[in-house]
Order: C-alpha cells, then sequence, then structure tokens
C-alpha cells in the first residue's frame, strides 16, 4: 500500500561527552506510516545486525507527552510539523531521496553525553529552586475552598503542559532558558495557591537559570515556534513582571 | 508459607481510621536516623518520596529516567477519581468502593480498596494545593465528567492530560524535599537487585546508566513504585522503557509475584501498521460515547478492504455488522473494556478485520455527527439543508468534543477520521497483577514494599478507568508514610545500614556477572528481535483469549525463546559507557522469566474474570464465567525456574454480595 | 544594596536595562527627526542652525544630551557584552539552520546594534564633532542669538556628495531594521504582553520601524536631488 522510501540519515555521532564529534551517513528504507523514531529503530537494527553501535537517542513515552525525545531534524528541533515530539513526527512528512541531518540539541547547559542525547538535569535544578507550591502531604483544604476564574485556571494550564523537553533552549540562538522557566512562572503564579510564594520563586528560578549557563532572551520567539506544546511568549512577560515585581518591592531572597 | 493480608479488625468502614490512630509510628529524632530508598517516581514514587521527605526520613529516590518527571504516570489522559459528590449525584466513599469491587470482577481486596476510596477525597485537596490545574467551572469550582463502568459524575481532570499535570504536581513536591536535602535523588541509575540482609530488605544495586557503574545503596526500607509490566506483550501502551525488571529482582529474591495474569486490553487503540511498529497509542475510552463500532457483514467485504480496494465509507448500512450493539443490547458500544475488546478478537479472528493486517473493526461517527448536525441545524433555526450540510454542521460538534483526539489520529495514521471511519484494535494498557502486599503495602519481604501499579492490590482482574491514577496517589501520599512505621519503628536502634557488609558485595558480584554474561554471549541476534517474539508469543497465547493448550504451548515457547536468547543475543557496546541496548538486555531478560509465570498463572486459573477470558469457562452464549467457589483467592507465586509456587489468600468478602456482570 | 547588584547581574536586569535604554533612545529618535525636518524649511538654514544652536546651549538639553550619550554606550556596551555571553552559552552551531519561523533582524540584533553604532560615530564625526570642536564650520548670525555655527551649509555639503548619501541610507536601512525588532522587544522584556495591547504595540513598532528611518533618509535625498543640481 505505501512505497518505501530510500532515505539517508546524516546523523551526530560521539562517543562520549568528551570525545569530539563528527556526522555519519547512513542510508536507510524506510515507510511513510513509521514514526520518527520507529525510523531510526529500523536504522539501528540494520547497525546491530552488522555489529556496529547503534545511534544512542532518548525516547520513551512514544506519544508526545513524556518529553524524553530530543533531536533536532533538519534545523529544527522536533522536526518540521509544529506542536509535534519527534515521537509523534511521521516519515510521511518526508520523501523519497531526502537526506535528513540529524542533530543533537545544541546548548552549552545541555551537553551531548553520547551521539543524540544530551544532559537537560539543569532543568530540574531550575525547578528545585522554586518550582514548586511549598505544601506537605495531609496540609490541604478541601479543593474546593478557593475558586479560580476558569480563565485564569486555563491561562495557568497552558503553562503548565510544558513537557521539559528542551526544545526551546535548542531552537532558541542564545541558548535560553527562558519560555521553560516562565512557564513554570505562569503555571504557578496565576494560580492564588502559587502567589503566596510570587516573591521567592521568579527570584530563585531565575538565578538558577542564570547559574546554569542558559543564555539571555531576546525575544526572538524561536522557542514558541519550535515548542511542541506550543507555549507562548506571554509566559515570559510574565516572568519578567513577576520577577521585576518581586525584586524592586519584595523581600531580599 | 502462609499468606498474612493484615488486615485490620472492625467495620469496613473504620478499618483505617482506627488503624491509622493504633499504629506503632516513629518519632520525629528517629525518623532522620532511618534511610529509606524508594525506587520510581511516576505517582507512586514521587510522591512517597516526597512524603516520606515530609516526615523526616532520609530518603533515597532512584528512576532510571534523565529526570524524575518523565515516569509513564505521565501519559494518562482521562481523569482521575474521587469520593467527593460535588456533583450531588449521590457519590459517596462507600459507592466508589463498591464500583471499583465490582469493576474488578471481585478479585480485590475489600479493604484495601475501601481504604483507597476514602483516601481519593484527600489526594484532589492535595493536587489543588499543589498547583494542579484542574478543569473549572465558569464559577471557579472543579468540574467533574464521568467515566465508563459507573453512573455517578466523579472524574476529576485536566483535559486530556491528567496524568501529566498530577505527575508534575508530584515532581514539584520531590523537587522541593530535594532542595531541602531530605531526598536525595538519582538520576539515570536503574536498580538491577535486591539485597536482603537477615532477611530483611535492606537495599539496592543500581546501574549508573551513564558510567555503567554498580552502586550499592543500603537503607532501612526500599519501596518499590516502578510500575507495571504491560511490555512484556512488546506492543502496548507503555512507555518503552517501562519494565518488570525491579519488581522481579525481587521476586527473585522472595517476594511473591500475585495475579500476573491479570491484565488490560484496551479496546480502543490506534492500530499495528506494520513489523517496525515499537508502540501503540490508545484513544480515549470517550470516544465510545459518540462513535459506533462496526465491521463489513461479508468476508468478501473486508478481504477488499484489507487490500485497499474498498473503503469503509463505501459498505452499505445493511452490509454493516454492529457488532457490540448486536450482542449487548443494552450497553451497546459503552461495555466494559474486557469485553470490547473480546469481541473485536472475535470479528477479526473470523476474518472480518479491516486494516491491512486484518487486526481492526471501524471506529464510525458518522451518525453522530449526522445526529448532532440535526440537533444544531434545529438550535439554529436552519431548514432545508442538505444531508451534507447536516453532517458539516455535526463535524464541528464533534470536533469540539474530541478534536485533540481525532488530530493525533490523523497525526499517526495520515487519515481523516471525520471522512473516513476511524480503525481501532485492542492493546494491552495496564496490568493488575504485580508484587504481592499485604494491606500496609509490605510484601512477603520484611521491610520491602511495593506501590502503584507495581503492586496487585486494588483492582482486582480489571481495573476501572481513572482509577490508577487515584491508586498511585492514594498509597504514596496517604498511606505508605503511615504503613511504612510499622516496619521502622521496629527499626529505631538499627544503626545505619553499612553497604560494605557481604550481601551488598555479593549482590553486586551476581550483577556485574549478569552483565558480563550477557555482553559476552555476542549472539547474532538483536535484544529489540527476541523482546519483538515474546511480545508475540505473549499475546498469541497469553492474550485476550487464553486456553489450556495455548498456556501450554506458549509456556513452552517462552522457555525455548528464553534458552536461545541467553545463546545468541548480541549487546553492542559495552558495561562502562551509556549503552541502552545493555539496558535494554537486563530487561528484556527478565521479561522472558515474568511472560513464564504468567502463562503458568493463567493457566492455573480456570475461570473467566476481567481482563482473563480463558474459553474453557464461559456460558452457554459465550459470555465470561467467573468461579468463585473455585477461584476467589490472590494466586501469589514464588518463582523457580524449574515450577512456580502457588500460595493463596482467600478473599473473603464481608460487605459486597459477588454477582455476575451483564451487559446484555 | 546587594540586591542592585544582583538584579543587574541577572539576566532579565541586563534585560532590563537594553529595554529602557532602548526606549529612551527611540523617543529620542522623534525630537531628532523633529529637529532634522528643519533642514526641510527653505529658509536658507535659518530655521536648522537656530535649532542646532539651542540643542548645544539649553542647559536643560544639556543634560539631556549627556543622558543621551551615556545610554547609547550602556546599551551598546550592555548589548553587546549579552551577544557575547548568548554566543557562549549557545556552543556549537548546527549544521543545518532553519529559521523560517523567525525574522531575520531578531536574530542580529548585535550586528545591527554594532553597524548602527558605527554610523553614528561617522555621523557625530562628520557634524557634532565638527561644529564642536574645529573651527571648520563658519559663523552665520540670526536675529535674536548671537553668532551660531553654519551646521546647515556643513550638511548640505555633505549630502551633495553620493557615497555619503549612500552610508546614511544603509546607516538608515539598519536602524529600521534595529526597531523593527527592538520596539516591540522591549515592552516584551518589560512584562507588557497582553491580548488585549500586544498587537497595538507590535503594528506601532512596525510603523514607527519604517516611519522614522524613512523620515531621517528623506533630508539626504531630497538634499542630493535638489540642493546639488
Amino acid at each position: 500500500m505505501s512505497a518505501d522510501m530510500n532515505l539517508k540519515i546524516k546523523v551526530w555521532r560521539q562517543k562520549n561527552n568528551k570525545a569530539s564529534g563528527s556526522f555519519e551517513t547512513y542510508p536507510v528504507v524506510a515507510n511513510e506510516h513509521m514514526s520518527f523514531l520507529e525510523m531510526l529503530d529500523v536504522l539501528n537494527e540494520g547497525l546491530i545486525n552488522q555489529k556496529k553501535e547503534p545511534i544512542a537517542f532518548e525516547h520513551d513515552c512514544r506519544e508526545g507527552i513524556c518529553g524524553t525525545c530530543s533531536m533536532v531534524i533538519n534545523g529544527q528541533p522536533h522536526g518540521p510539523s509544529s506542536g509535534t515530539t519527534t515521537c509523534q513526527l511521521h516519515m510521511r512528512h518526508f520523501k523519497d531521496g531526502d537526506i535528513i541531518v540529524v542533530e543533537p540539541y545544541r546548548a552549552s547547559a545541555f551537553p551531548v553525553l553520547k551521539d543524540l542525547a544530551v544532559d537537560r538535569s539543569a532543568f530540574d535544578r531550575i525547578i528545585q529552586a522554586g518550582g514548586y507550591i511549598s505544601v506537605n502531604a495531609g496540609q490541604a483544604p478541601d479543593g474546593n475552598a478557593i475558586p479560580i476564574e476558569k480563565g485564569r485556571a486555563g491561562q495557568s494550564f497552558e503553562a503548565a503542559a510544558c513537557i521539559g523537553c528542551g526544545a526551546c533552549v535548542a531552537a532558541c540562538p542564545n541558548g535560553s532558558a527562558m519560555l521553560f522557566t516562565s512557564a513554570k512562572i505562569a503555571h504557578l503564579g496565576h494560580l492564588p495557591q502559587g502567589e503566596v510564594e510570587s516573591n521567592k520563586r521568579p527570584q530563585a528560578m531565575v538565578a538558577q537559570m542564570d547559574k546554569e549557563g542558559f543564555g539571555m532572551c531576546s525575544n526572538i520567539g524561536a522557542c514558541e515556534a519550535e515548542c511542541p506544546k506550543e507555549i507562548k511568549l506571554e509566559n515570559i512577560a510574565f516572568m519578567n513582571r513577576s520577577y521585576l515585581k518581586a525584586v524592586f518591592s519584595g523581600e531580599e531572597v | 508459607m502462609s499468606l498474612n493480608s493484615k488486615i485490620p479488625s472492625g467495620a469496613l468502614a473504620e478499618k483505617w481510621t482506627k488503624y491509622k490512630s493504633t499504629m506503632p509510628i516513629v518519632a520525629p529524632n528517629n525518623k532522620r536516623k532511618l534511610e529509606v530508598i524508594v525506587v520510581g517516581t511516576g505517582l507512586a514514587g514521587a510522591a512517597a518520596a516526597s512524603s516520606l521527605g515530609e516526615l523526616g526520613y532520609s530518603v533515597k529516590c532512584f528512576t532510571f529516567h534523565d529526570s524524575p518527571r518523565r515516569a509513564h504516570s505521565i501519559a494518562a489522559q482521562g481523569g482521575i477519581n474521587a469520593a467527593k459528590n460535588y456533583a450531588n449525584d449521590g457519590d459517596s466513599v462507600y459507592r466508589l468502593f463498591y464500583d471499583t469491587i465490582k469493576g474488578g470482577d471481585y478479585r480485590a481486596r475489600e479493604a484495601n480498596v475501601h481504604r483507597l476510596a476514602e483516601c481519593s477525597v484527600d489526594i484532589i485537596d492535595q493536587c489543588v494545593a499543589q498547583g494542579v490545574p484542574f478543569a473549572r467551572e465558569y464559577g471557579g469550582l472543579l468540574e467533574n465528567r464521568s467515566f465508563g463502568g459507573v453512573q455517578v459524575s466523579r472524574t476529576f481532570y485536566a483535559r486530556g492530560q491528567t496524568g501529566q499535570q498530577l505527575l508534575i504536581g508530584a515532581y514539584q513536591s520531590l523537587s522541593r524535599q530535594i532542595a531541602l536535602g531530605t531526598v536525595q535523588m538519582y538520576n539515570r541509575h536503574e536498580m538491577l537487585e535486591l539485597v536482603k540482609v537477615d532477611g530483611k530488605a535492606r537495599g539496592i544495586i543500581a546501574r549508573n546508566l551513564l558510567t555503567g557503574e554498580l552502586e550499592r545503596h543500603a537503607a532501612h526500607a526500599v519501596v518499590l513504585a516502578t510500575g507495571g509490566y504491560g511490555n512484556v506483550f512488546y506492543l502496548s501502551t507503555n512507555a518503552m522503557m517501562c519494565n518488570v525488571t525491579a519488581a522481579w529482582k525481587s521476586v527473585k529474591k522472595g517476594a511473591l509475584m500475585a495475579n500476573p495474569c491479570f491484565t488490560q486490553i484496551h479496546p480502543t487503540c490506534i492500530p499495528v501498521s506494520g513489523e517496525y511498529q515499537s508502540k501503540l497509542t490508545l484513544m480515549s475510552e470517550s470516544l465510545r460515547n459518540d462513535g459506533r463500532v462496526w465491521v463489513p457483514k461479508k468476508k468478501e467485504d473486508a478481504q477488499a478492504i484489507q487490500q485497499g480496494k474498498l473503503k469503509g465509507v463505501n459498505i452499505k448500512e445493511e452490509d454493516r455488522d454492529y457488532f457490540l450493539e448486536r450482542r449487548y443490547p443494552a450497553f451497546g458500544n459503552l461495555v466494559p473494556r474486557d469485553v470490547a475488546s473480546r469481541a473485536a478478537k472475535v470479528e477479526c479472528d473470523k476474518g472480518h478485520g479491516v486494516s491491512p493486517t486484518g487486526l481492526a473493526v471501524f471506529l464510525d461517527f458518522s451518525d453522530a455527527m449526522y445526529r448532532y448536525g440535526k440537533t444544531e441545524a434545529n438550535k439554529k433555526g436552519m431548514t432545508g439543508l442538505s444531508d451534507a450540510q447536516i453532517v458539516a454542521l455535526g463535524e464541528e460538534v464533534v470536533s469540539a468534543k474530541y478534536g485533540n483526539l481525532f488530530e493525533m489520529y490523523e497525526k499517526i495514521t495520515g487519515e481523516n477520521p471525520y471522512k473516513e471511519p476511524m480503525k481501532i484494535y485492542p492493546a494491552v494498557h495496564y496490568t493488575m497483577g504485580g508484587v504481592w502486599v499485604d494491606y500496609n503495602l509490605e510484601t512477603n519481604v520484611p521491610g520491602l514494599f511495593a506501590l502503584g501499579e507495581c503492586n496487585f492490590s486494588d483492582h482486582g482482574a480489571n481495573r476501572l478507568g481513572a482509577s490508577a491514577l487515584m491508586q498511585g496517589l492514594a498509597d504514596g501520599y496517604f498511606v505508605i508514610p503511615y504503613t511504612i512505621g510499622t516496619f521502622l519503628a521496629n527499626e529505631i536502634s538499627t544503626p545505619k545500614i553499612k553497604n560494605d557488609l557481604p550481601e551488598f558485595i555479593e549482590a553486586e558480584k551476581a550483577t556485574k556477572a549478569l552483565i558480563d554474561k550477557l555482553l559476552n554471549i555476542k549472539g547474532n541476534q538483536s535484544v529489540e528481535s527476541f523482546h519483538r517474539r515474546l511480545g508475540k508469543i505473549m499475546w498469541e497465547y497469553c492474550g485476550m483469549a487464553r486456553n489450556e493448550a495455548g498456556l501450554v504451548k506458549g509456556r513452552q515457547m517462552i522457555r525455548e525463546l528464553r534458552a536461545e536468547y541467553y545463546r545468541d543475543v548480541f549487546v553492542p557496546g559495552s558495561n562502562d559507557e551509556y549503552n541502552p541496548e545493555l539496558e535494554k538486555a537486563i530487561r528484556v531478560a527478565d521479561l522472558l522469566e515474568h511472560g513464564e509465570l504468567m502463562m503458568v498463572d493463567a493457566l492455573n486459573r480456570n475461570e473467566s474474570c476481567g481482563g482473563h477470558f480463558r474459553e474453557e469457562s464461559v456460558t452457554d452464549d459465550g459470555e465470561a464465567m467467573r468461579k468463585d467457589d473455585e477461584f476467589a483467592y490472590v494466586a501469589a507465586w514464588e518463582w523457580n525456574e524449574t515450577e512456580p509456587i502457588l500460595h493463596k489468600e482467600p478473599l473473603v468478602f464481608e460487605n459486597v454480595e459477588l454477582k455476575t456482570r451483564s451487559y446484555k | 544594596m546587594k540586591w542592585i547588584i544582583t538584579f543587574f547581574s541577572s539576566s532579565i536586569g541586563k534585560k532590563l536595562l537594553m529595554s529602557l535604554t532602548g526606549l529612551f533612545l527611540i523617543l529620542f529618535l522623534v525630537v531628532h527627526l523633529i529637529g532634522n525636518l528643519q533642514l526641510l524649511k527653505d529658509d536658507g538654514g535659518e530655521a536648522f542652525n537656530t535649532y542646532a544652536y539651542m540643542m548645544t546651549h539649553n542647559p536643560l538639553i544639556k543634560i539631556v544630551a549627556y543622558g543621551n550619550y551615556f545610554f547609547i554606550i550602556l546599551h551598546a556596551f550592555v548589548g553587546i557584552s549579552i551577544a557575547l555571553y548568548n554566543k557562549g552559552a549557545k556552543g556549537q552551531k548546527y549544521a543545518v539552520s532553519n529559521s523560517n519561523k523567525t525574522t531575520w533582524a531578531s536574530k542580529n540584533m548585535a550586528l545591527l546594534g554594532t553597524l548602527i553604532l558605527a554610523f553614528i560615530l561617522i555621523h557625530m564625526g562628520d557634524f557634532w564633532f565638527k561644529m564642536k570642536f574645529t573651527d571648520e564650520l563658519g559663523m552665520k548670525s540670526y536675529e535674536g542669538f548671537p553668532e551660531v555655527r553654519d551646521l546647515y551649509t556643513r550638511v548640505s555639503t555633505a549630502f551633495s556628495q553620493l557615497w555619503i548619501v549612500v552610508v546614511y541610507l544603509i546607516g538608515m536601512m539598519v536602524l529600521s531594521f534595529h526597531l523593527w525588532h527592538g520596539f516591540q522587544s522591549a515592552f516584551q522584556t518589560l512584562g507588557l504582553n497582553h491580548k488585549k495591547y500586544t498587537p497595538l504595540i507590535k503594528s506601532v513598532g512596525k510603523a514607527y520601524a519604517i516611519l522614522i528611518p524613512l523620515g531621517f533618509a528623506v533630508i539626504p535625498i531630497w538634499y542630493f536631488l535638489f540642493k546639488t543640481m
């Protein structure tokens, strides 16, 4: 039913964090129903059968929600379809004879571990700095004790949809993590429960973000364009606002 | 071995409250000195690690992911049940308890399930306080919807991403404890062995997945929250890395595996498109509210569709077999998951399937679109519309309800479900079976606890929608923080466990030996190819319908496959590097044993209940027949390679009457 | 006071500096253009020369002018340091770049800014420096003013040379690109992004980015075409 596609995959190979890498090109026969990762599976299966080392790439849920898959396909994190993670990108977006260039995320704060896998632990540390509401299990009042306006809850949800994949950093020519950081600040900041810590949270999270060595936002918008969950730039404005308010009117943290 | 479930005495509704206020607890100054290992950071693991940290225990938490936020709880779509009765529709803790017991086909413990229903209420409060953005009404209060198998609206949700939002909530709590230093987080570490000292669980051997280094981690107790084993079928809705290793290593160290044959097969998944397929994608159960399931009546029509010569839309109404509506007129397309799945299989086995592989049925929205279109036209006072115009109006309604699901379907299949009926097929989704635990969630190995999907305790033979999230969080936030005290209260004078005890050294050596063994086979077949073959055997002989001959054959095939695995698998690379193939090799080795145990359990349970359907145990009209007099027990297995040993825990029902489920 | 240092060394603090100095310079451009439009008056330069005199002698304007120099330098200095830092933060570049979803200007603000800085140096060297620190300009006297320097003649001489006109036109094009991104960006950095107002800010910004440089560009063209003949 579906014709085979003969593709060439030009992929970044790097043994480990310390080694220097280079591109290798491999032929692969795919079909249009495969996901991009399944195409890589087929390529890897072929490499293993030749007793060669398969291409290391990270992946898990393969349904676009865990945020594990991370690669740059022809210059775009998660490839050409907008609002789509690599695992849900299907080969019908490519055509027979294509040469597809696959690279790891590039940012100094995301060092390459091996081939296409990078270290995104900086994101965890940003959350640890303040991306939470301080409430212990068992302390909570009734869920309906504080009504939350539907629109506000919606804004919060849209920011909370971030899957922490790091495509924003990968897409940003400055290697900035402001879309990620701001999504968490906005997710919690839009809610009355989160307001309590609205002084500490932005200051602590921004400080950690800077410390990790991410670049500074210059409002290019590549992050928003490439975000598989379509997180908006408004969140960065929200973060800037929250941060300025906290710095100029709140306690020092 | 006699299994003591340690269910507290007293009336069902008071057991937990009374037990909580009388159980032994550990004083704050002693908690600091006690170390707890939590393996896994899904809903159960992250909730447990953070709650134990909040209490003051010294927690070490492990995940094989690059971040705790990636655990597969994140993929749950629909929602989470709670007996809040916000909808004022007569819901109560008892009703949630009853629905869960009945939905599980009377193969779960009453006391555990009742406690789950009690905790459900607190979960919602806790999650709201953490900032989980649940759906809300215009008045700002929480919104509910209804889900399969129940008559009330008790499901809380955050669009189609409830699991994600709940997990992020738990992850944030965990992150806070990491920052406070009560939890030490080990990302990219996989548990490969349980360490027992003097019969008690005292630590684990974990492999650093970046360096390959084996690390010995000691603690006073070990908590497993490592999820289910659906990936034994290779193709499932589970994430690629889901596996049974942590649980299985514990089983090999003496823990019991309970009811492993209870697997849930979800009827509405996107069908397999080819041999390369790596995973299956679930389409929410809610689709069956409006979609009608059918296959062509004539086999030649089905064949023409399979060959791509004919399309579903071209089949005339009278040539369509709406088999769920035909067989189950009372519930129609809304029969429970297990029933719908089996019915689809029956039609496909008869040759009426509608995909190139013959393994798919139609889920058709054209009637719904026409119906909604008419209502819409009436609402707007439009008359004299053509059928096409009416359908176009209906499309908008359907899109508002299911737009994101339709979009996902189109993304994956490349077909437009508004114009052609969807194709769906059942897929493995959840495993009710798991490590045997008592009421304290403690396994038969003292000091070893199991939470969430990893244990067997709450869903019986079939899980209701929106209950998995509930169980994971209840176990993590509200059960283990109390019940772990029953074990640790006796450990307050036990000094810090040292990781250079001979037991640790021994366990590390054994793990190293296993890794070396796998690396040195240097055979000719990839790990993936073995896993795929295992999945096919499981699906064929231990899937939606099982029978004695098949199970015996399947078991034998797995044993042979396992032998072949250790003869001919090829694992590239070395141990001392980031090596995903080696990780897989270790996991598949365990699945190859666990799969056999599933066959053994399925063979033993000669009744049909919930997700387990034995062709020998059916009513005259071919429906599932439970045998309460013979099989109202938990089958807890002690593993050994030659013949696993069965331990039975009888299930006593004091509060509900055992009835036959009927959907006719 | 530690918090001030912490703030200005933070990413958002630096961005705020860029935004505020940028907005000030945006305002300055308007004032500057209004002044320059005096050049289009056919009065032999009286309006322009007296305007120039006022700009260099009114104490209040002088203070603002020094502020202006300072902000230009600050904007340039912080901007360049951010660009250098970001280059390091990005590290290795992609072998294939695909950037059709973003504007060219937004990704080349530092380059554009450096070109503008170069232009400002040429521009000031040509007029301001020569007026303030050399005797190359003649003197003129107008009613109600002491003797003033004849900047007008200097301008018309300069704009009679094609290459200078071309330099100015390029300068204005570069400025236009810089403003195309910079205008809205300054508001975003301040945290002003709202569904209701942002579309307006964006439209005003784009109009501004076209009209202001165009206004400046008209002068050399007009002089070259009509005054030189």
